[in-house]
């Protein structure tokens, strides 16, 4: 238990610190071995974890029990991944469905990260249900009333939508244009079916909690949770958007055209902008400031939620103006939004339930490495990717 | 048309499909999923003022269900950590309060599934395998479960219990109510049947309940003059009795009369419209629309 939380510790340090290197251009061969070394010692040490999980059972990996059935494995990897991955109805709206051409040239690594996103969830579910080979049963045995029913159909249509909105970029690669024009033909009605069902499981994963008005802390309880889903969602889904191309740029040189990613910027500050308001507007509708004495612990991730993922974004964003600073700034706010939103759904499926059912879950090291490989996981696939497709068209052309 | 949208600017024309789309998803009045009560559903009355303790219901149930038994615990006469019911043990009697002053008898409660009238549980499964009978009694399908405990998640009382030591085929475990192996061939349920004392009432909710009004009635001095689950969350099949308060012995007390699943159903059933709307304003949109040439 010490000796994997030691290593988890070391791991994600090392990983942590592979980030920042990155992030900060300072991508030097010291950089990538440390990186692949702490990769290759994680992984190896997952994959031991769900050999485990599938001979002794969920309670032998995770700390989950009968007192708290969903741990992080369903607040991290499923619910803020499928926010995390919220970049790909977003914009392929702005470029299929509102028309905005100039956004094209980031439509692809953005698509790409979603398609992965969607394909960790669906991983991180595989591990998490207690019968995998069943996860298909929701497509066959119809309940109309369940919200997670509905959640399944979603998920499963919109992973199939961004495959094939991904597709052109592999048929391209294999010289099959006339698959390419196919696709682009059904571009548009293909976009549209993929925000809507993107429109209805983004907030559907809100609604999931509207059956636990007893349980859930009213400092997250609220009728309008699927609204705050689908905002938080659309708003963080334009912050992975900066934070990828800004280690895209860091990493493959890439030319990104500044305007655009300040017009991302404006726009990801005014959704995140109309979020804080209706929170606000909800907490005191609902008379729920009242609870932040009682519930204090609760009440100070909530203040961590807003104002570090929510209220500090928006200032940096305003001083995006300056010539050379913009960019660093822009990217810090980016980062905060995207924790800002993966504590909010923490706070939601997890710490917003802890004054119901006691502090009775902590996740067990083996349940962070499984969500350290995650996240790592789509890291590394999303390189794969670029260096062996023309996920970077312009690019792809140059050299 | 085509000349018309030409004298629309770019902002007017989005605002004018916007419009129109919101309009078409305010909804209407929220419906209720679930049924009306049913005053013919099967239903147990729990007498804890007639209740000795003497766990012969949990010893009953082990034996119908073939559920281990653990002797141990079953005996376990004393105070003590309340036992929690588990994926194999679908019933507990905790001694809820110890004997008071003035010769007060302690307080022993059984606790299993409620089998909730509009059942929360049932409603959150996305494949049906928490399955309400036509006479109540909520009943778990395996064959159909995945494991994704949301049904844990939901239940207002807590009782789905999963098995997390199996690493392949994991189920949930919850009091049945007998439905399937004695409700159906008209016996009573084995906890029923098993009780010396006849502080398990087995009946109709209609006849239990208003059984359960009587001995208020009749006994004003004895009894706490409600019923728990007459109403909690939208109201159950098993009914409590008790000579205090029922938050003294470990039930909720914030449980609102209203029924769960009636709040996820105010979402689910507008969701048709809002996709269909939807569809509409961004089909509008782009075909409206065209291409960016240079800045709006």
């Amino acid at each position: 238990m010490t000796i994997g939380g030691g290593l988890m510790l070391v791991l994600t340090g090392a990983l942590g610190w592979v980030a920042v290197q990155t992030a900060r251009g300072r991508l030097t061969p010291q950089v990538s071995l440390t990186g692949r070394v702490a990769v290759g010692v994680l992984w190896a040490v997952t994959l031991g974890v769900v050999i485990r999980r599938f001979i002794f059972g969920l309670g032998s990996v995770s700390g989950m029990s009968d007192r708290f059935p969903w741990g992080i494995w369903i607040g991290l990897d499923v619910m803020s991944g499928v926010a995390l991955a919220a970049g790909g109805y977003v914009i392929a709206a702005t470029v299929h469905v509102f028309r905005l051409d100039r956004y094209q040239p980031i439509l692809r690594p953005t698509i790409l990260t979603a398609f992965l996103g969607y394909n960790l969830v669906a991983t991180a579910l595989l591990l998490d249900i207690g019968r995998p080979y069943r996860l298909w049963h929701p497509l066959v045995m119809w309940q109309h009333h369940s919200i997670m029913f509905e959640v399944a159909w979603c998920v499963t249509l919109y992973s199939t939508v961004l495959m094939v909105e991904f597709s052109p970029v592999v048929f391209e690669r294999l010289g099959l244009m006339r698959a390419v024009r196919a696709v682009h033909m059904i571009a548009i009605p293909l976009v549209i079916m993929g925000v809507i069902l993107s429109t209805m499981h983004q907030s559907s994963l809100g609604s999931l909690f509207l059956i636990v008005p007893g349980k859930l802390s009213p400092l997250w309880y609220t009728p309008l949770l699927p609204v705050l889903f689908l905002m938080s969602s659309t708003a963080v889904g334009l912050a992975m958007t900066i934070v990828e191309s800004h280690f895209s740029a860091r990493i493959y040189g890439d030319h990104l055209d500044e305007g655009i990613l300040e017009e991302l910027g404006k726009a990801m500050a005014l959704v995140l902008g109309l979020y804080l308001l209706v929170k606000l507007a909800d907490l005191t509708a609902r008379g729920a400031w009242g609870f932040m004495g009682p519930q204090w612990p609760q009440a100070l991730m909530l203040i961590l939620e807003l104002v570090a993922g929510g209220v500090v974004p928006l200032l940096l964003v305003r001083g995006t103006g300056i010539p050379g600073a913009g960019r660093e700034r822009l990217f810090g706010a980016a980062c905060l939004v995207v924790a800002g939103v993966v504590v909010n759904r923490l706070n939601v499926s997890w710490f917003g339930m802890l004054p119901y059912t006691g502090f009775v879950y902590l996740p067990s090291w083996m349940e962070v490495a499984v969500t350290l490989s995650f996240v790592t996981a789509g890291i590394v696939a999303f390189g794969l990717a670029v260096r062996f497709l023309p996920v970077y068209p312009a690019r792809h052309r140059a050299g | 048309m085509t000349r018309r949208r030409k004298a629309l600017s770019r902002r007017q024309f989005l605002a004018a499909a916007g419009g129109t789309a919101a309009a078409l998803t305010v909804p209407g009045r929220g419906r209720a999923s679930a049924p009306a009560l049913r005053e013919n559903a099967f239903s147990m009355l729990v007498d804890t003022t007639r209740c000795i303790g003497c766990r012969s219901c949990v010893r009953a149930c082990e034996r119908a269900n073939r559920l281990p038994v653990d002797e141990a615990v079953s005996d376990r006469p004393g105070p003590g950590p309340r036992l929690e019911t588990a994926w194999n043990r679908w019933t507990t009697v905790n001694t809820e309060a110890e004997p008071g002053a003035g010769g007060m008898p302690p307080v022993f409660v059984k606790r299993q599934c409620m089998h909730c009238l509009e059942p929360a549980c049932v409603s959150v499964c996305p494949v049906g395998a928490m399955y309400q009978t036509e006479l109540g009694p909520v009943i778990y399908r395996a064959e159909r479960c995945f494991g994704c405990r949301y049904c844990m998640i939901s239940c207002p009382f807590d009782v789905p219990k999963f098995q997390w030591d199996s690493g392949l085929v994991p189920v949930i475990g919850k009091c049945q109510f007998c439905f399937q192996d004695r409700l159906l061939s008209g016996l009573s349920p084995a906890c029923a049947e098993a009780c010396p004392t006849g502080a398990l009432k087995f009946g109709t909710r209609e006849q239990t309940l208003f059984d359960a009004h009587a001995r208020i009635r009749a006994r004003p001095d004895r009894y706490h003059a409600r019923v728990f689950g007459e109403e909690e969350a939208g109201g159950t099949c098993w009914l409590y009795l008790s000579d205090r308060p029922f938050d003294r012995l470990g039930f909720r007390k914030d449980l609102d009369r209203g029924s769960l699943p009636s709040l996820t159903w105010m979402v689910i059933s507008r969701i048709p419209t809002v996709a269909a709307a939807l569809a509409i304003l961004f089909g509008v949109v782009a075909g409206g629309l065209k291409r960016e040439e240079h800045g709006p």
